[in-house]
């Protein structure tokens, strides 16, 4: 059965008085919970998302020597505010070639792909919004629709640089897919489930119990999850989509004012999206450093804290390695995915699946602690 | 407890439903706040400030559509290979461990059979056709 954050909660005290407050009426106060939480995380995503662009600057500003934004705000980290109030001013200005409802379509899309996947990051052992039975899987499929808004606002906007760069997003989107799912594969096989709530509980304890060091296999997938999620949200090395000294800005060239900030709101969360899935499936996510039964809601906390503070360094690594690697070229990428990265990440599962049947899905450590 | 149709499903539709809402109030925020002078000009697709020449409309490469084939046979092969992993943990504790693998490792081998093919008929090179007319005009 799936676990959700309403059957989660439902066995503390408190919840049976706020049932009573809405006088016994379950599915009402499942939405009301479902909404407070819902608007919690878009805030919080969101703010992420817009201290993400600040934070890209800074963090360029330093690796290249230079200051960064340091006017609005207290070192400038109000700067996304004031960029965030300017796109709303923007004049809002459509080619009349265009393809006017595809157009709008686009950039919705995309927030709703990204926002859709907040449901299942699981945040902590209990603060998953719902923990579905096929959750990574979930993910995946929902993922894809921001593929899909690359590819509509690339050819909705009728301008031959958005056409370019749509074009080369959507090749580079479905082909980077390949090797991250076999990677996601691989963890699957290693959990035996596909439910985020199985998956962090097969690596409870010390970081010896991580997938991550689980087997050499498991290790490999996590850096050629790591590339293909780079590749999948655009990122630089990856960043052919939307290259500004090849194709000005592609896919999104001709989105002005606030369609275009919704874009890059759906990519930074995007990021913050897929650093959060690799930091729970291969870096144990919200679990706590020692085993326990011990569960109230400020340990809880800590374990969201543990979860933002993985999912924040690889966040870090993301903007890091944009100002350390040159882009690549469009033949280079795909030789990249499907002949190296592809036959890597089935070489993983392979290995896992062997591994497996082999050691009896043990890890090293156990094996090493004397197991069998 | 929760009835549970609304176990799972809730969440998901609520935040589709605040992506759309944040969607129309963004854009109902810009239509009331911003400058709205439109000029034919202004609404030309850019294209380096010339005239543009044509629809972008056109013909494209036909090499996004074989990527694209390609990646609908490893997509489908791999989400028809998530229940297998999922319950490959399952069939190992039961004893069935060795029978699973094999029929797990001879669906990969036709994937890897699969990228084999396309690699040796060069469609996971990008300038392929380039290479070709090399050849020729040696």
């Amino acid at each position: 059965m799936n676990q959700t954050l309403v059957s989660y909660l439902s066995q503390y005290e408190f919840f049976d008085v706020l049932l009573s407050l809405f006088g016994k009426n379950e599915g009402l106060l499942a939405f009301t919970i479902y909404l407070v939480f819902a608007g919690i995380i878009v805030g919080l995503c969101a703010t992420i998302g817009g201290l993400g662009t600040y934070a890209e600057r800074k963090i360029s500003a330093d690796i290249q020597q230079r200051i960064g934004p340091n006017r609005v705000g207290p070192y400038g980290i109000l700067q996304f505010l004031a960029d965030g109030v300017k796109m709303i001013t923007k004049e809002d200005i459509m080619p009349f070639t265009a393809d006017k409802f595809l157009f709008y379509l686009a950039p919705m899309l995309a927030l709703i792909g990204v926002f859709s996947t907040l449901a299942v990051l699981p945040w902590s052992n209990g603060f998953i919004m719902a923990d579905l039975n096929v959750g990574i899987f979930y993910l995946i499929a929902i993922s894809s629709l921001v593929g899909v808004s690359v590819f509509l606002g690339g050819y909705a906007s009728n301008s031959k640089w958005s056409m370019l760069g749509g074009l080369r997003g959507a090749s580079q989107i479905i082909s980077y897919e390949i090797p991250v799912t076999i990677s996601i594969l691989s963890i699957t096989l290693l959990a035996g489930g596909m439910s985020f709530g199985t998956i962090l509980g097969q690596q409870e304890g010390a970081p010896v119990h991580w997938f991550l060091f689980h087997n050499p296999f498991a290790f490999i997938a996590f850096f050629v999850y790591f590339v293909g999620a780079l590749a999948e949200t655009n990122r630089a090395p990856f960043d052919l989509p939307e290259a500004e000294s090849e194709l000005v800005s592609g896919y999104h060239t001709e989105y002005t004012g606030m369609r275009f900030g919704f874009f890059a709101l759906a990519e930074y969360i995007e990021v913050f999206v897929v650093c959060g899935v690799g930091s729970a499936l291969f870096l144990g996510g919200g679990n706590l450093p020692f085993s326990t039964t011990f569960d109230i809601i400020p340990l809880q906390l800590v374990q969201v804290v543990i979860f933002m503070t993985k999912t924040l360094l690889l966040y870090y690594v993301v903007i890091w390695v944009r100002w350390t690697f040159p882009r690549l070229r469009v033949d280079q990428l795909m030789s990249i995915c499907w002949k190296y990265l592809t036959p890597i990440a089935i070489f993983n599962l392979v290995g896992n699946a062997v591994w497996v049947v082999v050691f009896h899905g043990k890890s090293i450590a156990e094996l090493l602690s004397g197991g069998h | 407890m929760i009835p549970a149709q609304f176990d799972g499903l809730m969440p998901i539709v609520i935040l589709m439903g605040i992506a759309i809402l944040l969607f129309v109030g963004g854009h109902f925020l810009s239509v009331v706040l911003s400058p709205k002078k439109p000029s034919h000009l202004k609404q030309t697709p850019y294209e380096c400030g010339e005239q543009p020449v044509g629809s972008a409309w056109s013909a494209f490469n036909v090499r996004f559509y074989v990527v694209g084939l390609i990646f609908i046979i490893f997509d489908v092969e791999s989400v028809l290979m998530f229940p297998v992993a999922a319950i490959f943990r399952e069939l190992n504790d039961m004893g069935e461990g060795a029978y699973a693998l094999i029929i797990f490792l001879s669906f990969i081998s036709v994937l890897l059979e699969g990228i084999a093919y396309c690699w040796k008929k060069g469609d996971l090179d990008w300038v392929k056709s380039f290479q070709v007319s090399v050849k020729n005009n040696k």
